[in-house]
């Protein structure tokens, strides 16, 4: 069995999901060692352990919280090259592609991006990733050695089995040469009360909802059911709503036990963020729309008029 | 203060998104049908534009593809780039974003730019990581998701859009910037300068002239299946049932 990476980002000093999904991946394809860096790396050691990790290699310089990419890149490559690994796998999040895709280039390795799997195969690695807008899923085969491959969240399912992992010190100096990108100041916006990517119910809006003003609508749908507000890139685009409601390729894949998408076309790059859910209910005034062919209920109609009529339905469900 | 910029901005020619793709027998895609600077760049080229009006300097656009990516490269020249270089060689061809980013650091390391610009991901290939491994081979540092960009001197401030906000990054140039479509909204190339980019110049380039060697796929596709689609559910009209149908669902998925 061959040596596998995860790269366990972290996200104010906690392990992400994205990195406990993709450690229930590893522990099927190899020896898992997982990379934890920057504030908090050791504390998170013990949760790795729990999902499988053999080995922890921590380093809690305040450089990989305060630099983009380069001093994350350094420690990699710097325990790569005492230490070969076989397969790398980073999460398919704005900060880990920065990473991997420096690391592949300094390792002239190259990488497989946007991957939903992967499985060992001949003694490398095959990753399948979305093809020709979705419709096909590529196999791509790894051909140098380590393989990279950055892998879409929620593509697997973090599963906690128990263990302790070996906490080992990543030992590597990270120089001026590498704080360049600096990092001085963090705004957030999202102000959920539920968030996004844990709801139990996802309630989506796209251009169908004719304008911002009709977002509350959905946000109401949204409290009745206890649940949380995402939207498409188009909307997000053109300023209705901010960038942390995003569902899809370039935003958030969420895999809620239900997923209402009203007034979206249904574009794969939607898609790919939200197809994993149990149950998807689709309202668009368009029968043939593509979201209507991957729904499991699709109701043609105004959703502007459909929305309201639902959200005082299950209040009243709930009385 | 400000002082003049030298802005390199990473062009890419991909398929009209408002056409339909097709695939070759070697399982790349086309890109000879219908084809368009891509969106994404387009509004690098924007930004581009907007830094060197506030800043005096130069635009040149960079680009990787076949010859008729000349039209993308004159798109951008259109709108008020300077000048272009195209990067063509049949090698090149289906070439992975590790080959690209050699090629495009191969040409944009002679120009020394200030500051290079690249989209956050192409429409067709659409992996993102061109732009950091373009950064890795140019040396410089990178920041993705750029929504918003001030230049003081040599000093770079961006907003940074994160899953929940934004974060303000600094940085000293030269650096390369990937940029979000929020960056700016590109403009309409005028017929004056539709005119004017007639006799600009685009330098076109082979990798013989880069020096580099093509070398080994680093990945190559083993095969295509088609992608697992859910099946459809029933599609009903708004006949005045509907909402009851959709509370009926939320009940068997115990939401409500
Ligand atoms: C590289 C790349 C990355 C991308 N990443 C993402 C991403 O992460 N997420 C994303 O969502 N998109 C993404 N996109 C964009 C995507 O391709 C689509 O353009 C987008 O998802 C369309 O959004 P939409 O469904 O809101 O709009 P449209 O496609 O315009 O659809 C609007 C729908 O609303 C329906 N409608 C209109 N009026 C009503 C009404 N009154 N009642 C009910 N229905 C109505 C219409 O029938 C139509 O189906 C990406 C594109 C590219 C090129
Ligand atoms: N062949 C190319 N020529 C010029 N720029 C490219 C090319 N491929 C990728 N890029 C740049 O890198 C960005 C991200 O592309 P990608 O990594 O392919 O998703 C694009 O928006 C371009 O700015």
């Amino acid at each position: 069995m061959g040596k596998v990476w995860v790269y366990a980002e972290l996200n104010q000093g906690n392990v992400t999901p994205t990195a406990l999904e993709l450690m229930a991946k590893a522990r099927e394809l190899g020896d898992v060692e997982a990379i934890a860096l920057g504030a908090g790396a050791k504390a998170a050691a013990a949760t790795l352990g729990k999902h499988g990790a053999k080995v922890v290699h921590v380093n809690e310089d305040a450089a990989f919280d305060d630099f983009i990419a380069e001093p994350a890149t350094d420690a990699l490559a710097a325990l790569h090259k005492e230490q070969p690994a076989d397969l790398i796998l980073f999460g398919f999040t704005p900060d880990s592609r920065d990473v991997a895709g420096r690391l592949a280039a300094r390792l002239e390795v190259g990488l497989i991006s946007g991957a939903g799997d992967v499985a060992a195969k001949d003694g490398g690695f095959v990753a399948k990733v979305p093809y020709f807008g979705g419709a096909k899923l590529a196999s791509m085969k790894a051909n140098k050695k380590p393989a990279i491959v950055l892998v879409r969240p929620k593509s697997f399912e973090a599963k906690e089995i128990g263990g302790t992992a070996e906490v080992k010190d990543l030992n590597v100096t990270i120089d001026a040469g590498s704080k360049r990108a600096h990092v001085t100041e963090r705004v957030v916006e999202a102000s959920e009360k539920v968030k996004l990517e844990d709801a139990r119910v996802v309630i989506s809006g796209g251009r169908g909802m004719g304008g911002p003003d009709n977002f509350p609508l959905l946000e109401d749908l949204a409290n009745a059911l206890g649940g949380a507000v995402g939207a498409t890139r188009a909307v997000v685009d053109a300023g209705w709503v901010p960038y942390s409601m995003q569902v899809g390729q370039t935003g958030k894949s969420v895999r809620p036990g239900v997923y209402i998408a009203v007034g979206i076309s249904g574009a794969m790059q939607h898609t790919v963020g939200m197809k994993a859910s149990k149950v998807i209910i689709a309202i668009n005034k368009d029968a043939e729309a593509p979201i209507m062919k991957m729904a499991d209920l699709g109701v043609v109609g105004d959703a502007l008029k459909i929305v309201p009529a639902l959200t005082a339905a299950v209040k009243a469900k709930k009385r | 203060m400000t002082s003049a910029l030298k802005i390199v901005v990473t062009v890419k020619q991909v398929p009209d998104p408002n056409s339909n793709l097709t695939l070759e027998a070697d399982n790349t895609l086309s890109r000879e049908k219908e084809v368009v600077l891509d969106p994404g760049d387009e509004c690098g080229v924007e930004e581009g534009l907007l830094l060197k009006e506030a800043h005096g300097g130069e635009v040149i656009l960079v680009s990787m593809g076949p010859e008729k990516a000349k039209d993308a490269i004159r798109k951008g020249l259109s709108m008020g780039a300077d000048r272009g270089v195209l990067i063509t060689d049949p090698q090149l061809a289906g070439a992975d974003a590790l080959l690209t980013a050699r090629a495009l650091a191969a040409a944009i390391k002679p120009e020394a730019p200030d500051l290079v610009i690249c989209g956050t991901e192409s429409y067709d290939g659409s992996t993102g990581m061109v732009p950091p491994m373009l950064a890795e081979l140019l040396g410089m540092p990178q920041v993705s998701f750029a929504k918003k960009v001030e230049i003081d001197g040599s000093t770079i401030k961006v907003h940074r859009q994160t899953p929940d906000g934004y974060q303000v990054v600094e940085a000293s140039t030269p650096v390369l910037i990937s940029v979000t479509a929020a960056i700016a909204e590109p403009r309409y190339a005028s017929l004056k300068g539709i005119m004017a980019a007639r006799s600009k110049e685009i330098k076109q380039i082979g990798l013989g002239d880069l020096g580099i060697e093509k070398g080994e796929p680093a990945e190559t596709i083993e095969g295509l299946t088609e992608a697992e689609t859910r099946k459809a559910g029933s599609v009903i009209e708004d006949d005045g049932t509907a909402v009851d149908r959709i509370i009926q669902l939320l009940v068997e998925a115990k939401v409500v």
